[in-house]
Order: C-alpha cells, then sequence, then structure tokens
C-alpha cells in the first residue's frame, strides 16, 4: 500500500516534470491532433535541431506520456493517455475537497447572515 | 491544471463570509463535519500571520493545513501560503487566494488554489501553459476517469 502511495507519487512528479517544458507541451499537442507522427514530421515546426527533438522525446517517454515504435528508418510517436490521467485524477480530488469545503463554508455563512439579520444587525 | 478554481454564490455579506474563512472560531465552524470532526482551528488573520487547521476524514485519517496569510483586506481578499501536512502526500507549499465580491443576494466568492504542482509552477508563468495543457485536459476528459 505504501510502496503503491508512493510509486504513484514518483509517477506524478515524473509526468508533472515532463510537462513543464513548453516544447514538449507542443510535441504533445501536435501528437493530440493526429493520431501517430514520425520523428521527422514531429521535428518540422520547431526550430530546434532533430537530436533536440529525440532528447525531449526521451523525456516523454520515460514519463510514458509517448512510445516510440521503430519499423525500418522510420519512428512513429504516439500519445500515451494513462500518465495524463492520472495527473487529471490527481487535480479533481482537490476539486472535490475544496467543492465540499465551500459547501459547509456558504451553509455556515448563510446561517451567520440569518441570525445578524434575525438580531437586527 | 496546476491552479484550480472554484466560484460560489453566498447568501450572506462579504463581511460575514469573510470572518468565517479567515478567524479560527469560524474555520472550525464549517470545515467539518461532512469530512470529519475539525481538531484543531487556530488562526491569526493578519499579514505574517498563520493558521492551522487539524481534521479527521471519513476514513479516518488526520490530516493538518497549515500556512501564513500573505496577503488580507477584510472583507474583500485573502492570500495565504499552503501546506498539506500529515498523510503521505504533501506536495509542497502552494497558494489559495480567495476573493469576495458583493452581488445583490450577498456574495460571489472566488477561490483559487495555485501552484499546486510546484515541480511545474515554478515556471507556470511560462506563456502558453494554461492553454496548452487545458487542451490537452479537455481530449483526455473526454474519455471516462476512474477516481
Amino acid at each position: 500500500m505504501l510502496s503503491s502511495m508512493v510509486n504513484y507519487q514518483a509517477r506524478l512528479d515524473r509526468t508533472f516534470a515532463a510537462l513543464v517544458d513548453p516544447t514538449r507541451r507542443a510535441i504533445l499537442a501536435q501528437l493530440e491532433r493526429k493520431d501517430s507522427v514520425s520523428v521527422s514530421e514531429l521535428a518540422q515546426p520547431f526550430v530546434i535541431k532533430l537530436p533536440a527533438v529525440m532528447k525531449h522525446l526521451d523525456v516523454l517517454e520515460d514519463a510514458r506520456l509517448v512510445t516510440r515504435s521503430k519499423s525500418g528508418r522510420t519512428v512513429t510517436v504516439r500519445l500515451r493517455a494513462q500518465p495524463m490521467r492520472e495527473a487529471m485524477a490527481w487535480m479533481r480530488r482537490y476539486e472535490r475537497f475544496w467543492s465540499e469545503r465551500l459547501d459547509g463554508l456558504a451553509a455556515y455563512a448563510e446561517r451567520q447572515e440569518a441570525e445578524a439579520r434575525s438580531t437586527g444587525r | 491544471m496546476t491552479s484550480l478554481s472554484l466560484v460560489r454564490r453566498i447568501r450572506a455579506r462579504p463581511a460575514i463570509v469573510f470572518d468565517a474563512v479567515t478567524t479560527g472560531e469560524g474555520i472550525a465552524h464549517w470545515w467539518g463535519p461532512d469530512a470529519g470532526p475539525v481538531l484543531l482551528s487556530e488562526s491569526d488573520p493578519r499579514v505574517g500571520g498563520r493558521y492551522r487547521v487539524r481534521f479527521r476524514m471519513r476514513d479516518g485519517t488526520e490530516h493538518e493545513s497549515s500556512g501564513e496569510f500573505l496577503e488580507i483586506v477584510r472583507p474583500e481578499h485573502v492570500l495565504m501560503s499552503w501546506r498539506w501536512q500529515g498523510g503521505l502526500e504533501d506536495p509542497g507549499e502552494s497558494r489559495v487566494e480567495i476573493r469576495l465580491r458583493p452581488i445583490p443576494e450577498g456574495t460571489e466568492l472566488t477561490l483559487t488554489h495555485a501552484q499546486l504542482y510546484d515541480e511545474v509552477t515554478r515556471r507556470s508563468h511560462e506563456e502558453g501553459w494554461i492553454g496548452s495543457l487545458d487542451k490537452l485536459a479537455a481530449h483526455f476528459s473526454r474519455e471516462s476517469i476512474a477516481l
């Protein structure tokens, strides 16, 4: 249980760390539009050179955000959904937490308001 | 994506909402009981003052959130640092901001929890960050997410 939580945390760290870079996010956005893309196609819109793109792909692959497969001389890149889903789920837990707290706050403040009015404040 | 924002309309005047949010006594009244009882609630609502809320969740685990008031303007604005203690997850220090705006029926409250993941947020001011991630989020939310 503990180790699975630690692994989960480590995966989240990797996902968010990979997402921090604007070039990597641009790569992911490109992959989002197409099902799979060759590395050379992927590198086209960027001013940076192919080896730099490859390095970014290494990071994305370590974070399991993409997979690469080689067929002949072409390397194809695909987006993987799972780490992104985990990152989203993590954010949603916070959202639910705050949503419940704010429900409590609203109920309490409205009781206070009613009380203030009944005592003429 | 690394910051979340919630808006609530509350039928109470801003000063009442503000005190409920910032005073130890106020917090103790609303932080629970849905998620379990509030065990401790302390607050010193002035710039540089600290707050601490300890509570028990439904699953029996105890958590504490604490931080410092960074900006405070009664009854419209509070900015505080935020940190979880207890539990396995500590994503580091983040920021919670609450803005209150008077509306005819009472108060419109906007809560923003920013810098949620400090790995990301160190550079979160980078252009295009929010936009591109929102797009990705939209992409993945099309699929159902099991929590």
